[in-house]
């Protein structure tokens, strides 16, 4: 038994001192960190799939590089999502990695891959420490800084002639900052400001009081699958019709389906709807909804977004992805067709973008559908990159 | 902000939201109480009623048929996780039950997740509940909600016709009071536990039905109701199903009431923001300060099984 023990500790040890299988300098290793089990994951494999779609449409060569891309499921635990970047950055020797969805698991594993110098495209979670101070050439978001979609809201309903709104959100960082982000934008009289659990199902007693308010119009940011409960309890005490109701990431391609005809006349602001007019989204949604079957959501366009973003960069550099300082400047020219049309960089390595307002509406086959309702904000900039150092 | 009609309405929201939680618990409170079983698994049986019900219902269009075709199921479902899974548990220890059940829920999420996706479903309201109701002058209430507290009303008075009045609730208090006896006079306790287990089952897979118009049928919907519930089955003492209905409907109201004015009441003294901060925080912390306060007092709970 001892023997067998020191025999294998031996194989182990020389398995160990092997060199690393020496790897053709035409291959791009990229590893995609995504929520793939549990109640979270519908939304990741949105992302995952816009992503892939971006990789095939160019034959599975991202800036013509055989493209080796590993999937890895962190749930949703930032201690996995840490020792997974670990993985990825010293073993795996990833060169850019990507597929982060939520702000826990971004703040968990983005020290770990910046800190590597590998390349991080962020394509949903903009925390405000990564646009701000804790900023880093390394990394690169294909989405937006946390507050703007709110902001835009607040823009929106401010445009719409609003004048008292009733809050609500989540009782979480990522709620409060929702609704600070929503205020900068709205000057109207805010009558009422609820803050219900985290991952509450009823919200009976919350509707209750905004229906009995003197509000004109609710604003609601309910984070994760509760949402849909909100929404439909919402239209069931009577509400949508006397107090329109605006949101943030509740009502879209992947709840549309549970909410059906209840989520009608709802409104968002978003920076990229399906319907936003330009060529690549057009092909984009065809293409995507040939291949996967469904409507594709903001996310899988980010996700899209990022394949393309990644695959412009590459062919700029001829390939030569080990010149890292060249292949950052040229993530930061973004020189890609986005499928929301103007797509630059600002100084923290987050887009300059517009922001649009939505409303559900129902197409001529009666499926429902976020439209844009038009521009709210041009070349909207977050409010942190002046406190990033990189200029 | 605090008028009596909002009162009112946030006191019927409590019944309601009490009356699910009695369902739920009913269940809970009888498998512990006589079967001596810690059955963590009992919010995902709530959980695989929901999605049955909401399968049922799409499949023939009726909502109260799709509800009543998913008794029977769960039923099946429950006696086989009884016979199966459970009756190994029996003579262990608490720590083991609770870990099998664990490894129950975590085995059934994802099972549901396989067959139904993971994106929930959807149960329309049916079309003679949809709507509101005026209670008087002008305060709405939406007339679902009114038909949860109506069923749940009927459900307890049947379940205290089934305990007070027939042979198996007698074997039922029986069980819960002194079970060693029970099996020494030579009733059949495998049968009555599988019996009790089913019936649990169903209470609760017709709470999981009828909560499928109001909140999301997706996994994991039952695992919050399962702290809940453990705290209502303390409170109303183990084994008793009329304490069940009482600390349902206590912690139910104390729940909603709690979360609507306590903001609102910090405010009155405190600043606006961090009035926002910790009201929340206290409004959900209120079922846990009554559950201290029911023990501190009364250590066996409000209606312990024993006293009947």
């Amino acid at each position: 038994m001892r023997t067998r023990i020191v025999m294998l500790a031996a194989v182990a040890a020389l398995v160990a001192a092997l060199p690393a299988p020496s790897r053709a300098a035409d291959t791009l290793k990229i590893g995609f960190i995504g929520t793939f089990s549990g109640p979270s994951a519908v939304l990741p494999q949105n992302l995952y799939d816009g992503f892939m779609l971006g990789v095939d449409q160019v034959g599975g060569k991202l800036g013509g590089l055989k493209t080796e891309i590993s999937k890895n499921d962190v749930q949703f635990k930032p201690d996995i999502a840490h020792q997974v970047a670990e993985r990825l950055v010293k073993s795996d020797h990833v060169d850019i990695v990507t597929g982060i969805l939520f702000s826990n698991i971004m703040m968990a594993a983005y020290d770990t891959i910046v800190d590597s110098h590998t390349i991080l495209i962020g394509s949903n979670a903009g925390p405000s420490p990564i646009a701000g101070k804790d900023c880093s050439p390394y990394f690169f978001s294909t989405s937006w800084q946390n507050d703007q979609p709110h902001a835009a809201v607040g823009k929106f309903v401010q445009e719409q002639g609003v004048k008292r709104v009733f809050l609500v959100a989540s009782n979480y960082r990522a709620g409060q900052d929702a609704l600070a982000g929503f205020k900068s934008q709205y000057k109207g009289e805010i009558v009422g400001e609820l803050y219900p659990a985290l991952g509450q199902q009823d919200y009976s007693a919350e509707i209750a009081q905004i229906a009995a308010s003197k509000a004109d119009a609710t604003y609601a940011f309910i984070a994760g699958s509760p949402a849909v409960n909100f929404v439909r309890q919402y239209a069931d005490a009577g509400l949508m019709k006397r107090k329109p109701l605006y949101s943030a990431f509740m009502i879209y391609e992947v709840t549309l389906p549970q909410l059906g005809d209840v989520a009608l006349g709802t409104r968002s602001a978003a920076s990229w709807t399906p319907d936003l007019d330009n060529p690549q989204n057009r092909a984009f949604v065809a293409a995507f909804r040939q291949k996967y079957h469904y409507m594709p959501s903001l996310y899988a366009a980010q996700g899209y977004d990022s394949a393309r973003l990644i695959d412009a960069a590459i062919h700029q550099i001829h390939g030569k992805i080990a010149d890292k300082q060249a292949l950052i400047a040229a993530l930061d020219k973004a020189d890609f067709q986005s499928v929301r049309g103007a797509f630059r960089y600002n100084s923290n390595h987050f887009p300059i973008q517009n922001f649009y307002g939505t409303e559900i509406e129902k197409d001529k086959s009666g499926m429902l559908y976020v439209h844009d309702k038009g521009l709210i904000l041009r070349d909207y900039a977050d409010s942190y990159a002046h406190l990033c150092p990189m200029k | 902000m605090i008028s009596p009609a909002l009162v009112l309405v946030q006191t019927l929201n409590g019944v309601q939201f009490g009356m699910m939680l009695f369902l739920f618990a009913a269940g809970l409170t009888l498998v512990l109480g006589i079967m001596n079983l810690v059955n963590l698994a009992h919010g995902s049986i709530y959980m695989i009623g929901a999605f049955l019900a909401a399968t049922f219902s799409a499949w023939t269009g009726s909502f109260i048929l799709g509800l009543l075709l998913a008794l029977p199921a769960i039923f099946l479902v429950a006696v086989a996780v009884e016979i199966i899974v459970l009756r190994a548990l029996y003579q262990r220890s608490h720590l083991d039950q609770v870990l099998a059940t664990f490894g129950i829920i975590l085995l059934l999420n994802e099972l549901v997740r396989m067959i139904w996706g993971s994106s929930g479903l959807y149960v329309a309201m049916p079309g003679f509940l949809a709507g509101d109701v005026t209670l008087f002058s002008g305060i709405l209430y939406p007339t679902y909600r009114l038909a949860v507290i109506a069923l749940g009303l009927i459900v307890a008075a049947g379940l205290y016709w089934v305990i007070a009045w027939t042979r198996l609730g007698m074997l039922i208090r029986a069980g819960a009071s002194n079970r060693e006896m029970v099996e020494a006079i030579g009733v059949d306790i495998r049968l009555l536990f599988t019996v009790v287990f089913g019936l649990g089952a169903m209470l609760a897979a017709f709470a999981g039905g009828l909560a499928g118009p109001i909140l999301s049928v997706d996994t994991g919907m039952g695992d919050s109701v399962l702290i809940l519930a453990l705290v209502v089955i303390v409170i109303g003492g183990i084994g008793s199903i009329r304490g069940t209905f009482v600390a349902a409907l206590v912690i139910g109201v104390v729940d909603t009431i709690g979360r609507a004015f306590l903001p609102g009441l910090f405010a009155l003294f405190l600043s606006r923001p961090f009035a926002d901060a910790i009201g929340p925080a206290c409004g959900s912390m209120l079922i846990y300060i009554v559950m201290a306060v029911v023990l501190f007092f009364r250590p066996q709970g409000l209606f312990p099984a024993r006293n009947g």
